[in-house]
């Protein structure tokens, strides 16, 4: 499955562990968020980075601790019905603050992209290597938004205003 | 009328190219119908018994007359001549071929035309009174309000992937034209005691298998904190709405199971996170909005004109003015309801032609201005009384004049088994039978004002739980068998019906109604008394009785 960061395809830089993996000396490692909760301490000691898998089901207040000490936070779309980790991600983003990499994981597909920038994802787990190649050309499908959001693009309501603010300049 | 600006249409323009890619990846197979399905739906696109359907939003029921004709372009060039008006403001074309769809968008955006969520687990068209803006006392032009949420609602990115869908509805009269009790939030309009707009929010109802009335989750939110405080419910909803069972999925069982209580503190918790944040709205937001609805130009004219007076000889045009036509909130203006309920014809369709030729008598008579209410019926908001008899006249020879606004047979029902393919039984028909036994203006006169709704399955399209009468079409044995209720009601006193007796079988609905209104012309105290009072006075036993003592 290719992994799209900054907006490109890239390698994934980060291991996979299951709940009863064991652990690696070295290297990156994304751990379910059971396993992170209850080895925190022993994890975080290590010398790789270390992310997080956070079920869309799971208060994500309960993360707010580690939020300063883990680099990668990914949350799950079970199926891309599911639109419980859209909040999630504006609420690490917008509310705690957190800017280490978030990315989305289950099915990603190419319709969601627009919807997952706005709500702060920056990596991608995309499930056809067909829409992680037109991911670029899929995140710019649309200019205008009406919602503000944690990813700072400029509000339909709010360009109205700066529009009518520079027309009044002239009159 | 409110008018899209460059912005506006940017953003529709772009929806349309992004189905149109859409579609082609689902017709090259790069799109399984799994994954269609969803994107198809956040377009109004169903798969139904025949064909595709299409279903395009009409917000807040406000149409121009170019708008209009555009419907009817599309009913002629990529359907079948006709269109369906539905209970929340759209309009459904039940004859389109999925390649032609991106073409149909594309014809509808250039007069500022969408269907975008009129489908899907997101936010839905927002609705409102079909006679906003020209409503005697209202507190103020619930559009403003209404086009405000519909833009923030619109491609939301939080939002879009709900538990359910989840509809919106707003009103500013008192008489609730909106049936904002059975949304997911109904908003109301209203002013505090320091002269400030605001609205009194409702959440949690809904119809459907488990029909709820809504309650009052905040007595008070003010206007430039609303779309903060219906963020905060929709963020808890978000999280915690049901997605284990769909039936469970709406945000009317989420508040049932937690209690309004349990739920309003969540949302009070979560609104006071966000609602000094960039969702604040300050007026001039609110007046850019107010500055692109254009109002009439209104004449000062009389009160009562000669036309009228004249007019009032002939039985036939005080017929139809006493049902269609209501008072304007300017002297010498009414407000004319157009009957989309002819005898015998399907509740809520419009032809092409009809459709072309009320937006000429739009453009003639009512300032270009069309309006859509949710009980399948057009409206024409600004009419010169002097030019009433002349508009009735032209109104007749399209069929569009049936005096029976309110009545009996001003029946809503949904498509039914004719198209639907979720439903167990047949609603049109029903509802044709019904015009046809009623159709003696007399007798349905006499009546007076009695709502019937009808169903073709649980999930209650055609309204019938709030129906004066409710008829609800299920399957049993093979067989379609239909529940009456009485006693329901969608306005400011909603209420839910009950159940008269055991279900019965197509060919004898029509006469278990009538039974429950000679039922009703027996028990009322006095003509005036309406149906719905004298269910209310005695409840629903003594029809029980009547009804089934000879069946």
């Amino acid at each position: 499955m290719p992994l799209v960061s900054g907006g490109k395809i890239t390698g994934d830089g980060f291991v996979k562990l299951a709940v009863d993996t064991p652990l690696p000396e070295g290297g990156d490692i994304l751990v379910p968020a059971e396993r992170f909760l209850a080895e925190a301490d022993a994890l975080l000691e290590r010398s790789g980075k270390v992310g997080v898998i956070w079920p869309n089901n799971r208060d994500i207040a309960e993360l707010v601790p580690y939020l300063g000490k883990v680099a990668a936070v990914a949350l799950v779309f079970p199926t891309f019905r599911d639109g419980r980790a859209y909040s999630q991600a504006r609420l690490l983003r917008e509310r705690y603050n957190y800017r280490g990499e978030l990315r989305a994981t289950g099915q990603v597909l190419r319709d969601q992209f627009v919807f997952m920038l706005r709500a702060g994802f920056d990596a991608f787990e995309v499930k056809k290597q067909a829409d992680a190649e037109a991911f670029m050309q899929t995140a710019k499908r649309y200019s205008v938004f009406y919602q503000p959001t944690g990813d700072g693009r400029i509000t339909a309501l709010h360009r109205r205003m700066q529009l009518r603010h520079s027309e009044g300049v002239g009159t | 009328m409110y008018a899209y600006d460059e912005i506006d249409r940017t953003l529709v323009n772009e929806r349309v190219s992004e189905f149109r890619d859409q579609v082609k990846r689902r017709l090259s197979g790069e799109l399984t119908e799994d994954e269609f399905k969803i994107l198809r739906l956040q377009n109004g696109v169903y798969l139904q018994l025949h064909a595709y359907m299409f279903r395009v939003a009409i917000p807040y029921g406000t149409l121009a007359t170019n708008q209009l004709r555009a419907l009817a372009h599309v009913a002629r060039k990529y359907d079948r001549g006709y269109g369906h008006f539905t209970t929340r403001q759209n309009i459904q074309f039940n004859w389109i071929k999925l390649a032609e769809l991106p073409d149909a968008l594309e014809d509808l955006a250039k007069v500022g035309i969408h269907a975008m969520q009129t489908s899907g687990n997101n936010m839905r068209n927002v609705t409102s009174d079909q006679w906003a803006g020209v409503a005697p006392g209202e507190i103020e032009d619930p559009r403003i309000w209404s086009e405000l949420i519909r833009q923030h609602t619109t491609l939301h990115p939080e939002f879009s992937f709900l538990p359910r869908k989840f509809k919106i509805a707003i009103t500013a009269s008192d008489h609730d034209r909106a049936a904002i009790k059975i949304h997911d939030i109904g908003l109301r309009l209203i002013r505090n005691e320091k002269g400030e707009t605001g609205f009194e929010v409702l959440v949690g109802g809904g119809l459907g298998r488990t029909p709820f009335i809504a309650k009052t989750i905040k007595h008070f939110v003010h206007g430039r904190d609303i779309l903060s405080y219906i963020e905060a419910i929709l963020r808890v909803y978000n999280q915690y709405g049901r997605r284990d069972n769909i039936y469970k999925a709406r945000i009317k069982i989420l508040v049932h199971e937690l209690g309004i209580e349990k739920f309003s503190r969540e949302v009070e918790e979560e609104w006071q996170q966000i609602r000094n944040s960039s969702l604040q709205i300050d007026d001039e937001v609110i007046e850019d909005i107010r500055s692109r609805f254009t109002y009439p130009a209104y004449e000062k004219l009389p009160h009562m004109p000669d036309e009228l007076r004249q007019a009032a000889a002939d039985p036939d045009f005080e017929a139809w003015r006493k049902n269609s036509v209501a008072p304007h909130k300017v002297q010498g203006y009414s407000i004319v309801t157009i009957s989309l309920k002819p005898t015998g014809g399907p509740p809520g369709d419009a032809t092409a032609k009809q459709m072309d030729a009320l937006a000429d008598l739009a453009d003639q008579y009512s300032f270009g201005e069309i309006r859509v209410g949710h009980e399948q019926n057009l409206a024409l908001p600004h009419v010169a009384k002097r030019d009433l008899p002349a508009l009735w006249k032209a109104l007749d020879k399209l069929g569009l004049a049936t005096p029976n606004v309110n009545l009996i047979t001003d029946i809503i029902a949904c498509p039914g088994l004719d198209y639907c393919s979720l439903a167990n039984a047949r609603s049109i028909p029903i509802a044709q039978e019904l015009t046809r036994r009623f159709a003696n203006h007399e007798l349905a006169n006499l009546i007076g004002r009695l709502h019937i709704n009808i169903s073709g399955c649980i999930n209650a399209c055609g309204h019938h739980h709030v129906g004066h009468i409710g008829i609800l079409g299920v399957e049993k044995n093979g067989e379609e068998v239909y529940q009456i209720t009485i006693g329901g009601r969608a306005d400011e006193n909603a209420t839910l019906g009950t159940l008269i007796g055991p279900g019965v079988k197509f060919d004898e609905v029509a006469d278990v109604v009538e039974d429950v209104v000679e039922a009703y012309l027996a028990l009322r105290e006095r003509p005036e008394e309406l149906f719905m009072d004298t269910v209310k006075r005695l409840g629903v036993e003594p029809f029980k009785e009547r009804v089934y003592a000879t069946r």
